[in-house]
């Protein structure tokens, strides 16, 4: 079931994001910059200064940020404030490390006391902004699961599930049961909290009972091709990334059309990225409905606020297909 | 009494087998026989005309043609149905329909629902064109001839030109001709993202204009002629649209 991966409590940065990475960079390279600016009068000895800084400033916080990436899984086990101070001291022993061993006659960086003093404090700024940062999104996630909720029920979709599973309470009682059912799961995860992640394998299953839906109403119009030997089933992501995809895979190409229409689904594991693959048939006279794009840019959102820039969700149109990907990295759920 | 001729035209086929059931319930205190049955809205024109249906259970969004626009079809028939709209959720058709007075059911259908809507619609005949247009969202996608009790259908993007001429609006196409009853005013009103006036009687399909020529002197006064996709005809410009159709030509080229 959902891995408990709770945003609403203090947690610390994940330092192998590449928004956090790239935070981390430009923000201890802007506070050198506006040291040396506040200590130089002129832009050309600002300059000097600022390089002179990086030939310490640098090698400290790549090496730092190399340690805090190959840290992370362990980091990520304690407690915020014990990990927080664990940060500080990877963050100062590395620092101390480097200041007595670049220290030489020709560069003097100053006592290692004042250096020390200066890497803490950088620290914590980050640390401190980082979380605020974090803070500021929970509310957007908050949002986010409205939004999500509202733009992936169909009321098109629960509707004409209904009909169909009303004409099959006479004809086929069984039939009747296993949709009622389907249906069922498909509204507990469609009301569940949204902000956590889920395992691949509880996504599919998802994709599964949609479809047996889909098909009872649709029946040989719909086929769907479900390519999911590659799948890396303990991959995590946020909970209904897929599913809206395939709805709109199913409402824009089959339903739109007379005839059947094949859906593919493609999930396979790429070296560290996960790559999910829809395709549909694609009408151009169908193509200005709005909804499908609306469904696009939520879940682009959601994957924003869970992956940062790690994800992607393209769409495009070729030969007659419509094909949307997403890619996203692959984080294994810790048995 | 003879039992109510009922068609049902949905998409979903587990939603025409519940409108039977529905129907077969209901028959003691309404009977009703199957006229026929279509799976989308192309279909229903097809098999209706000639099924002798009194009501239309007509689903509302179905593949290759909606059912609105199923419905404004209809209208041209001599003894077109009565019709009942069926949707799941369409808020903005829901609007539509009783903006217009126009009969609607929710799915899932209700058996007494049903029969109410049946009686209401077989007593009151076919839903007036003019509501019917004003509850469609926008243009049709097709323009329909009655001809001997079939109808036929005209793809709007495959029309070269509209003319008016005394009672009719002659529609041409590259393979042929159609006469409509439809004013060119309003047909103009409808599509007019499709089509440029070029003549107080005549609309061109923009996309099939390739060119302007001189007219070749006839003893009249000199003009222009629209030069046509695919038909050799020409169409002269009047001087009231010139420049409309001289901008049409510069975007082209």
């Amino acid at each position: 079931m959902s891995i408990k991966q709770n945003f609403s409590t203090d947690a610390l940065p994940d330092f192998r994001n590449l928004g956090v990475i790239a935070r981390v960079l430009l923000g201890v390279n802007a506070f050198t910059f506006a040291s040396a600016l506040v200590v130089e009068p002129t832009w050309s000895r600002t300059l000097e200064r600022f390089t002179h800084a990086a030939v310490l400033v640098e090698p400290m916080l790549l090496v730092t940020l190399v340690v805090l990436y190959a840290a992370s899984p362990l980091l990520a086990r304690l407690r915020y404030w014990v990990g927080c101070t664990a940060v500080a001291g990877l963050a100062l022993a590395v620092s101390g490390a480097l200041h007595v061993a670049v220290a030489g006659p020709e560069l003097e960086p100053g006592g290692l006391a004042r250096t020390l003093f200066l890497v803490a404090f950088v620290v914590a700024a980050l640390l401190a902004y980082l979380r605020l940062l974090a803070r500021a999104y929970s509310p957007a996630l908050a949002e986010a699961r409205l939004q999500a909720l509202q733009s992936r029920i169909r009321p098109h979709f629960l509707f004409n599930s209904l009909n169909a599973v009303l004409s099959l309470v006479r004809r086929d009682p069984r039939r009747a049961e296993r949709a009622l059912e389907d249906l069922a799961d498909l509204f507990r995860v469609l009301m569940q909290d949204t902000r956590s992640f889920v395992r691949l394998a509880d996504e599919i299953e998802l994709l599964e009972r949609y479809a047996a839906i889909e098909q009872l109403r649709l029946g040989e119009r719909l086929e769907i091709a479900w390519e999911l030997d590659a799948a890396p089933l303990d991959a995590l992501l946020p909970p209904m990334v897929l599913q809206p995809l395939l709805e709109n895979a199913v409402y824009h190409g089959v339903e739109s059309g007379t005839g059947p229409g094949r859906v593919v689904v493609h999930i396979a594991r790429h070296g560290a990225r996960v790559l999910a693959r829809i395709e549909n048939p694609y009408y151009e006279e169908h193509a200005r409905r709005a909804g499908n794009r609306m469904a696009q840019d939520n879940i682009r959102e959601r994957l924003q606020l869970f992956f940062d820039a790690e994800a992607r969700l393209a769409a495009r149109s070729e030969g007659g297909r419509y094909v949307v990907e997403v890619e996203m990295p692959y984080r294994p759920a810790q048995a | 009494m003879s039992p109510l001729r009922v068609f049902i035209a949905d998409d979903e086929a587990p939603a025409r087998e519940r409108l039977k059931e529905l129907l077969s319930d209901i028959a003691a205190e309404l009977p009703t026989a199957l006229a026929g049955e279509a799976q989308n809205g192309i279909e229903a024109l097809e098999r209706l005309p000639a099924s002798g249906a009194q009501v239309l259970l007509l689903d509302i969004q179905m593949p290759g043609m909606g059912g609105l626009e199923v419905a404004r079809h209809l209208a041209g028939l001599e003894a077109g149905p009565a019709v009942v709209f069926v949707t799941a959720h369409d808020r903005h058709a829901v609007e539509a329909f009783e903006l217009n007075a126009l009969d609607y059911l929710m799915k899932p259908v209700r058996a007494t629902r049903l029969a109410d809507a049946l009686r209401k619609a077989a007593a009151g005949g076919a839903p007036q064109p003019q509501r019917l247009a004003q509850a469609a969202k926008g243009p049709r996608e097709y323009l329909s001839v009655v001809e001997r009790n079939r109808i036929v259908l005209v793809p709007v993007r495959e029309i070269v030109y509209l003319r008016a001429e005394l009672k009719y609006v002659t529609l041409r196409t590259r393979s042929g001709e159609h006469l409509l009853e439809e004013p060119l005013v309003a047909l103009e009103a409808e599509f007019a993202e499709h089509f440029v006036r070029v003549h107080r009687n005549c609309l061109v399909a923009r996309a099939a204009v390739r060119g302007v020529e001189r007219a070749a002197d006839g003893g009249e006064e000199p003009h222009w002629n629209v030069v046509l996709d695919g038909i050799a005809e020409r169409l002269p410009v009047s001087r009231r649209q010139w420049a409309a159709v001289r901008a049409l030509v510069k975007d082209q080229a």
